[in-house]
């Protein structure tokens, strides 16, 4: 591996475009695809920048979501049934770019990308207008030593998260193979709790501010309301929702519901 | 070691650490402290202790006459089955318990599918006054009813997982959540060699005592150190891992690992993960798994609750590839006429999971000099209620 920075080979994506331009209060959305219902993934997408989303990230199922607490995993399981495959979602995705411009990210779990064919993965999801990749189980070695060509090939930043635990020196390599932002996970936990803003949790934050990384950092789990997410953004430069949004999206009427609820949240 | 372990956790293509961030600091803990810590001359010595006055090592070498007449070989049991608890997973759990009290853990957690290592690690944390907390499948919990109670019995607070298929796989993301949101104070013993490095190697540390006694027994048995073959059933494979492990480097011994065909390879009712299974990840670490097209992981069907996961340890994945042992099926219908047959013959009742290893010996042609190990990984106690129904006793 030659050890490069990696921004080097990438061109500005839409997340780079974003960031240069907007630095604070920004405002990402989580959602499964294939939940509720197939066929509506852009349709929220759409929705969502219309309300005022900044940028997304589309999870796609899996059936052993670690990572993830009740409510995605609900959601997971119920996409699955629907029928979601990534097949399926890149199908639902030909439209994206005709409909919605603000970055999008896809997320989920590796195993399903590995049976996809990672390099097959990567260059289908440019081709469609795919800006970014979360996958919480893809580690910094494993990345860095088999796959990060197929993603600085396609121009697809690798979103890494950091976590309370994660040491200085792991932060910096972190952000040294980053090129979009660092998902800041508010505590050790997995999604769907609620943020404590503990003084252990606000060291941890002020910790990584003093760090002065080169990326923009953005704090997802447990931002629920106007509140949590101002609270965030006072120590980053935005952050994501997700399980709380998923929970809307059980409920009837949920398309008519969306511009309230991104309303609700931002001002 | 040959077939060990590298530096990255691999054996081959297979292994690593595919965790999300929140579990890296825990398992890089682990991974630092492990070697030094197995190696440490008083972890050592109260391990072997243990083992010895506690699990009641060494586990006897039994030379199995009738069935050596029966089958044309010198057929010997390693009983794993006379250990504390009844199976050899109290090897694991008596090693990482040791782990735990030195990285200075407070609380365990564990997955336990048929009651196994969930009953061992709430021995072992009885043992030494630690808090344990298992998590076990909602459908398990139902099937395995005794050893729920024996847990509990023991002190552990049993968690049902009611996610996914309720099974084994879904136990174990449930303990990998609890490490999530407990990352400072709990240690995780996972029960087999899965998992993301250092756990498949550091597993199968613990159960090579297995394959450590056998060949000082056999030296006694047989004039020699060395069988021509050795087979233990394979779940995720902890059992024949620590058969093999010191038979590894010795390239002669030939190696029959058992999975559960369940009932049949083909009938969509199986957990012959060789035979079904594709590359990919799962709980951690590159391995093979059984799994639908888009990578979703498929729920394993066998009449033994140990048997019925649906990947293999990494290690099991690399020597299936590179041929260095061999992978073979038996049915449900088979390992069950097999714990009969060997309850008859040999006056010895053998956990079903057992029995898949013992009902192999009918597809395999032997010389007359041969000598053969088996691993009778587990005692039939906590399948008697399955084998009545199988037979109408």
């Amino acid at each position: 591996m030659d050890n490069e920075p990696s921004t080097i080979s990438y061109k500005m994506n839409r997340l780079n475009q974003l960031f240069a331009a907007k630095k604070e209060n920004l405002l990402s959305i989580y959602y499964t695809a294939g939940y509720p219902a197939l066929n509506t993934t852009v349709d929220i997408a759409e929705a969502l920048e219309k309300a005022g989303a900044d940028f997304l990230e589309v999870g796609f199922p899996y059936s052993d979501p670690v990572a993830d607490g009740p409510t995605i995993q609900h959601s997971s399981e119920q996409a699955l049934e629907n029928g979601m495959t990534l097949n399926l979602l890149f199908e639902e995705l030909t439209e994206l770019r005709k409909r919605v411009s603000i970055p999008i990210l896809l997320m989920g779990y590796f195993n399903p990308i590995l049976q996809y064919g990672i390099e097959r993965f990567c260059t289908k999801a440019a081709e469609l207008g795919v800006d970014g990749i979360i996958v919480p189980d893809l580690p910094m070695y494993e990345y860095e030593a088999l796959y990060s060509e197929h993603f600085i090939k396609n121009n697809l930043s690798n979103i890494f998260l950091v976590t309370p635990q994660t040491s200085p020196d792991r932060i910096r390599k972190i952000d040294e193979l980053s090129n979009a932002f660092i998902y800041l996970l508010s505590s050790s936990s997995i999604t769907g709790g609620s943020l404590q803003l503990t003084d252990n949790i606000k060291d941890y934050y002020k910790r990584i501010k003093a760090m002065e990384l080169k990326n923009p950092t953005i704090i997802g789990f447990g931002i629920t309301d106007s509140s949590s997410f101002k609270k965030a953004c006072e120590y980053a430069n935005g952050a994501i929702v997700g399980s709380k949004f998923v929970k809307l999206l059980a409920e009837e009427n949920y398309m008519e519901k969306i511009p309230g609820f991104i309303e609700a949240i931002k001002f | 070691m040959k077939y060990g372990v590298n530096e990255h956790g691999y054996y081959g293509d297979f292994g690593g650490a595919y965790i999300p961030e929140m579990l890296y600091p825990n398992v890089e803990e682990l991974r630092q402290q492990y070697l030094t810590i197995l190696n440490d001359a008083s972890f050592k010595a109260e391990f072997d202790d243990l083992l010895k006055n506690y699990v009641g090592r060494p586990s006897p070498l039994y030379h199995a006459k009738r069935y050596s007449e029966k089958y044309g070989a010198n057929i010997f049991f390693k009983r794993e089955d006379l250990n504390h608890t009844g199976s050899h997973k109290i090897n694991n759990a008596i090693g990482q318990i040791l782990l735990a009290k030195r990285l200075g853990k407070k609380r365990i957690i564990a997955e336990t599918g048929a009651g196994q290592h969930g009953v061992a690690t709430a021995t072992v944390c009885a043992l030494m006054g630690i808090e344990c907390v298992v998590y076990m499948g909602e459908i398990d919990m139902a099937r395995q009813a005794p050893n729920v109670s024996r847990m509990k019995m023991l002190g552990a607070t049993v968690r049902p997982a009611s996610s996914g298929s309720k099974t084994l796989k879904d136990a174990t993301n449930e303990a990998l959540r609890d490490w999530i949101a407990n990352p400072v104070d709990t240690h995780y013993i996972i029960g087999s060699v899965v998992g993301p490095y250092p756990y498949p190697d550091m597993v199968a540390r613990f159960q090579s005592i297995i394959s450590e006694e056998t060949k000082k027994q056999l030296v006694e048995h047989t004039g020699k150190q060395l069988p021509e073959y050795v087979l233990a059933c394979v779940g995720g494979g902890s059992n024949a891992m620590g058969m093999f492990y010191h038979f590894l480097d010795d390239e002669s011994v030939k190696l029959v690992a058992v999975e559960a065909a369940g009932k049949g390879v083909d009938s969509g009712h199986s957990a012959a993960t060789t035979f079904l299974g594709q590359e990919g990840v799962l709980h951690g670490s590159r391995t093979i798994l059984m799994q639908t097209p888009d990578g979703q992981v498929v729920e394993p069907y066998s009449i033994s609750a140990g048997l019925d996961y649906p990947g293999i340890g990494p290690q099991h994945a690399h020597l299936y590839k590179i041929n260095r042992a061999q992978y073979v099926s038996v049915t449900d219908d088979e390992a069950m006429n097999a714990g009969l047959l060997c309850s008859q013959m040999e006056g010895i009742i053998p956990a079903i999971e057992s029995s898949h290893a013992l009902a192999q010996l009918e597809h395999m042609t032997f010389k007359a000099t041969d000598n053969v190990v088996i691993c009778l990984s587990g005692r039939g106690d906590k399948d008697l209620d399955t084998y009545i129904k199988h037979f109408n006793y």
